[in-house]
């Protein structure tokens, strides 16, 4: 069976590889979207951490034979923490400054994060297994589907579930949805909003903490596979509209399907189609596809 | 990004509108006699036992970083895709001399073209979005440059173009000779820098200075404020595509390097170091930056990037001025106090 020319069995399996990818541009978006939404910060630094995390889990389990599923708990919290440090230590002293030194900073964060795993590691991808409970592949009857790749779209679909009912439906993201209008006056109701800031920071970054880990098996782990990434996610940002949670998921997801089909009908383009797209979104719709028109 | 630019605006500008005080106590004099002292130090640069190569290297650069600064520092836009337009210029005018047996002042103004022509096309899309948002755009549209240069059959690949000839200006100079380049590159940034000098000082870089300040009293005062940014955009960006044609010529290779992303970054952290919204801010910073890739990169190695990444977040942090803004205002504050 064929589909415009193309065998099934590839047209399915493009699909398919373009869904994984397309949900990691939904976490990784979505950590985007939470920092900016709360902080105002466009964190340049965002695929530098989804490089660390990918880097702790290799490093756990290369040092002390950490499995993959403690792993998949520690290694954001370890990105977490990271990322805290950095609001803490940074991202502080340039609140109510124009967003560009937000975004200027974070780039130079990501610079020295790159840097340093660059000289410790070298640029040669580092392999990490798939685990045991996920190898193999099952037979949908149609194609055969890596089961590792559907664990990471169901998995990533979770988690943005997840974060979207914490933001938008609980009383903890009222308070953060409330912080962000107006800081003091939350705070005068007994809220500690720097520190609600300082976590809402390492809880994005622990996100793309969370997405490198899951990348890991799939892509060999490299200090260089966050950079490239890290544009791409922007666009799919800027197409989605930057304010909106639920927007930045289905992009992402939207997104990633759209670059695997490039891929299969032509795979010249699949590395600018996202681009592309942006640019006739912006030409039509200048906030986004599900931004408010500022 | 208007905090650093407003309080150093009065740079060392050469009888600026809003400066006319200055002027009349010697400050403005003073800063002609530094351009001038500056100006015979470049002329005699060879002389004097500078590696010319290095030293065009450098100029070629800051007119990049110039470039960039007339559009961050006087009309207030953050390009992350300047990059597009250095890189693409360059592989243009490699392309068009090496394969096509262009003159080299052709392949100069065809790359100030391609720059003027992409930056028509960036602007027209990004200029609809201000701050953050306007620079992901051009980030996001230099990146597809990137792999447009990476795919496209006349850039060569990963390997880019090689041993591009300078050849014979006009057909009589030889820029074969680095002396006789030299001087070209020296003349061509010269030019460029007084040109941008000029056009801040005009009306239509007053009126970019108000965008930039006060975007909505520039559309309620009836200007077509898009339209000034549109064009600021594209000079810049053909200025950029120039420094990038003039880096071919000089490096005789164009490679993908010019095209990446970090390229865009590293022009940024160039003018922020020097010092955003002064005129003399960007070379300043583009002799640090070039100056010290150039010494680390045998000494530290790997670590070049690190270190850039410190200095970029330093700055930001505690030195958003810029050196040729801290010296200003630093002098700015002497002359108060007296």
């Amino acid at each position: 069976m064929e589909i415009f020319g193309i065998p099934l069995q590839a047209f399915l399996g493009q699909l398919m590889l373009g869904l994984v990818n397309g949900a990691f541009y939904a976490m990784l978006s979505l950590g985007l979207a939470v920092i900016f939404g709360l902080l105002d910060i466009v964190n340049f630094a965002h695929g530098a951490l989804y490089m660390v995390g990918a880097f702790v889990a290799w490093i756990l389990m290369d040092k002390w034979g950490i499995s993959y599923w403690w792993a998949l708990l520690l290694a954001p919290l370890a990105v977490g923490i990271l990322g805290a440090l950095i609001e803490r230590l940074f991202l502080k002293r340039l609140y109510g400054l124009d967003p560009l030194y937000g975004l200027l900073l974070t780039f130079g964060l990501a610079l020295i994060l790159e840097g340093v795993f660059r000289k410790q590691y070298g640029v040669s991808g580092q392999a990490y297994p798939v685990p045991d409970l996920l190898s193999g592949a099952s037979n949908l009857g149609f194609m055969i589907l890596p089961n590792y790749r559907a664990w990471v779209v169901v998995a990533s679909i979770a988690v943005c579930l997840a974060t979207w009912f914490l933001i938008e439906r609980t009383r903890l993201g009222a308070y953060l949805r409330a912080g962000t209008e107006n800081a003091k006056l939350v705070q005068a109701f007994g809220v500690n909003v720097p520190l609600m800031v300082t976590l809402t920071y390492g809880a994005g970054a622990a996100l793309a903490g969370l997405a490198g880990v899951l990348a890991a098996p799939i892509i060999q782990v490299t200090p260089l596979m966050g950079s490239n990434l890290i544009i791409v996610v922007f666009a799919v940002v800027v197409i989605g509209g930057m304010g909106s949670i639920m927007g930045s998921v289905i992009t992402g997801l939207l997104l990633g399907v759209v670059e695997g089909f490039t891929r299969v009908f032509y795979p010249e383009a699949s590395n600018i189609v996202v681009f592309v797209i942006m640019a006739i979104v912006l030409m039509v719709r200048p906030a986004g596809l599900f931004g408010k028109e500022a | 990004m208007s905090t650093p630019s407003t309080s150093v605006a009065g740079d060392l500008e050469l009888g600026a509108p809003q400066a006319p005080a200055q002027a009349s106590t010697g400050i403005g004099k003073a800063a002609r006699y530094t351009y001038l002292a500056l100006l015979v130090l470049a002329l005699l640069a060879p002389a004097i036992g500078l590696y010319p190569v290095f030293v065009m290297k450098l100029l070629c650069f800051a007119l990049f970083a110039c470039a960039f600064n007339l559009l961050l520092g006087f009309t207030g836009l953050l390009s992350f895709g300047h990059a597009a337009f250095f890189g693409f210029s360059a592989y243009v005018t490699g392309w068009l001399v090496k394969q096509q047996g262009w003159t080299p002042e052709l392949g100069l103004a065809a790359g100030a073209a391609a720059g003027a022509v992409l930056g028509l096309v960036f602007g027209l899309v990004a200029i609809r979005r201000q701050g953050i948002y306007f620079a992901m755009i051009t980030l996001a549209l230099s990146q597809m440059v990137f792999f447009l240069c990476l795919q496209a059959p006349f850039t060569g690949g990963e390997d880019g173009l090689q041993g591009v000839e300078r050849g014979k200006l006009f057909g009589l100079l030889p820029l074969g000779d680095d002396r006789v380049m030299y001087y070209l590159v020296l003349a061509i940034f010269v030019g460029c820098f007084l040109g941008i000098l000029r056009v801040v000082t005009s009306p239509f870089g007053q009126v970019l200075k108000m965008i930039r300040e006060n975007e909505p009293r520039a559309i309620s005062l009836g200007y077509e404020v898009d339209r000034y940014k549109l064009l600021a955009f594209v000079l810049s960006a053909s200025l950029a595509g120039l420094a990038g044609s003039l880096k071919t010529l000089v490096m005789k290779f164009a490679t993908l390097t010019d095209v990446h992303w970090s390229m865009s970054g590293e022009v940024i952290l160039m003018s922020l170091l020097g010092g955003v919204g002064t005129f003399f801010g960007p070379v300043v910073g583009a002799g640090v930056v070039i100056s010290l890739q150039d010494m680390l990169a045998d000494k530290v190695g790997e670590w070049v990037t690190v270190i850039i990444g410190v200095i970029f977040v330093v700055c930001v942090l505690a030195f958003r001025k810029g050196i040729v803004g801290e010296l200003l205002a630093w002098r700015e504050r002497r002359n108060t106090k007296k």
